[in-house]
């Protein structure tokens, strides 16, 4: 049998054509990171930087960066932006728009940040109903910290200190984040997205932006958890990590719109273009 | 016309690749495959075989943001084999 003829891919095509999508979002700087292969957390950032982009909010965003891997993101990231101490940016995040009430503010945390250091600041901005969209990647590990376990690592998941699984008799049981935060009277839209294929990232694209338009239109507190793939902290080879992020994490974790301008909706679903 | 319609292609960064396989099965005409060389850092990269459609979905997958992608004007035809 003959060999399957390869493109070269090299350069820009010779032939009339245009980009659909570049590789790099615009907001995004030219050099590389240093997250490992497989990493979630890039397209998270990717598809948030194309929101602030398409509400043409590029020149008034200013990001309140957690702890985390995505941390080294930050210099790559063409936005405006303040380092926050574990688990405190939604707090952060509350005095910057306050200071500076026409700009899009929004904290970049993990779970490990949000969930297992500062938890409580999370909270109190939700129910306050700060003008603030709080974004938090959830890979259910503490991926830059050491491989542990966070309040939010679902049930049997492995990590390094639950290597046979998290058991609840041991370990207790998983935060849902959007759940807890949704009832709140302060939060105006919750969502939960993932990133384990084309589809999903796009429907993450939606919900980011649909959380800065809440904020823009001075609804109240907003919030997008977003599910990503930790291969290393997983222990799993990393063409596995979208389907175990899809099928372990997505099992608990639910993806879909959990509120919509301050109306919870009982039965989450992905929003429609 | 005879042979495989493609609409679209991608330029691939490779030496920004870091092997982690997640553009092969994204790709949802199935037109990518791994390399059986190595790039610099020692890791295999996906190589574009014709069909390509430009739907973007390798770019949207890829943590290193290593795909841009193109769809032509006009939609070129190639032969399936080498």
């Amino acid at each position: 049998m003959s060999e399957p003829r390869v493109l070269s891919t090299d350069a820009a095509p010779d032939e009339a054509a245009r980009v659909i999508e570049p590789a790099r979002p615009k907001l995004l700087r030219g050099e590389d990171h240093d997250l490992c292969p497989g990493c979630g957390e890039p397209l998270a950032v990717r598809v948030l930087l194309e929101a602030i982009e398409a509400l043409a909010c590029e020149q008034r965003s200013i990001a309140v960066m957690g702890i985390g891997c995505y941390t080294a993101l930050s210099t790559l990231i063409d936005v405006d932006s303040v380092q926050a101490l574990h688990g405190r940016a939604p707090s952060l995040a509350t005095g910057v728009k306050r200071m500076r009430p026409d700009s899009l503010v929004f904290t970049l945390q993990g779970d490990g940040d949000m969930a297992s250091e500062g938890l409580q600041e999370v909270i109190h901005t939700a129910a306050r109903g700060e003008s603030v969209t709080c974004v938090m990647l959830n890979n259910g590990v503490f991926g830059e910290t050491g491989g542990h376990m966070t309040a939010t690592t679902v049930l049997g998941q492995r990590t390094k200190n639950t290597l046979e699984g998290r058991d609840a008799s041991y370990h207790g049981h998983p935060i849902g984040m959007a759940e807890m935060l949704a009832p709140l009277g302060g939060s105006a839209y919750v969502a939960r997205a993932a990133v384990y294929d084309a589809r999903s990232v796009t429907a993450a694209r939606r919900m980011l932006q649909r959380a800065f338009e809440s904020q823009l239109a001075g609804e109240g507190f907003s919030f997008v958890e977003i599910l990503t793939m930790c291969p290393t902290g997983w222990f799993i080879p990393t063409a596995e990590g979208p389907g175990y992020l899809d099928e372990v994490l997505g099992s608990v974790h639910g993806v879909g719109e959990l509120k919509v301008r301050g109306e919870l909706h009982e039965h989450p679903t992905e929003p429609e273009n | 016309m005879t042979g495989i319609e493609t609409r679209g292609t991608v330029r691939i960064d490779i030496e920004r690749c870091k092997g982690c396989e997640l553009c092969i099965p994204a790709c949802p005409p199935n037109v990518l495959r791994m390399s059986s060389t190595r790039n610099e850092i020692g890791v295999l990269f996906p190589e574009l075989l014709p069909g390509c459609t430009g739907c973007s979905a390798c770019a949207l997958v890829c943590p290193d943001f290593c795909f841009d992608v193109y769809r032509y004007e006009t939609p070129l035809h190639h032969e399936a084999t080498a």
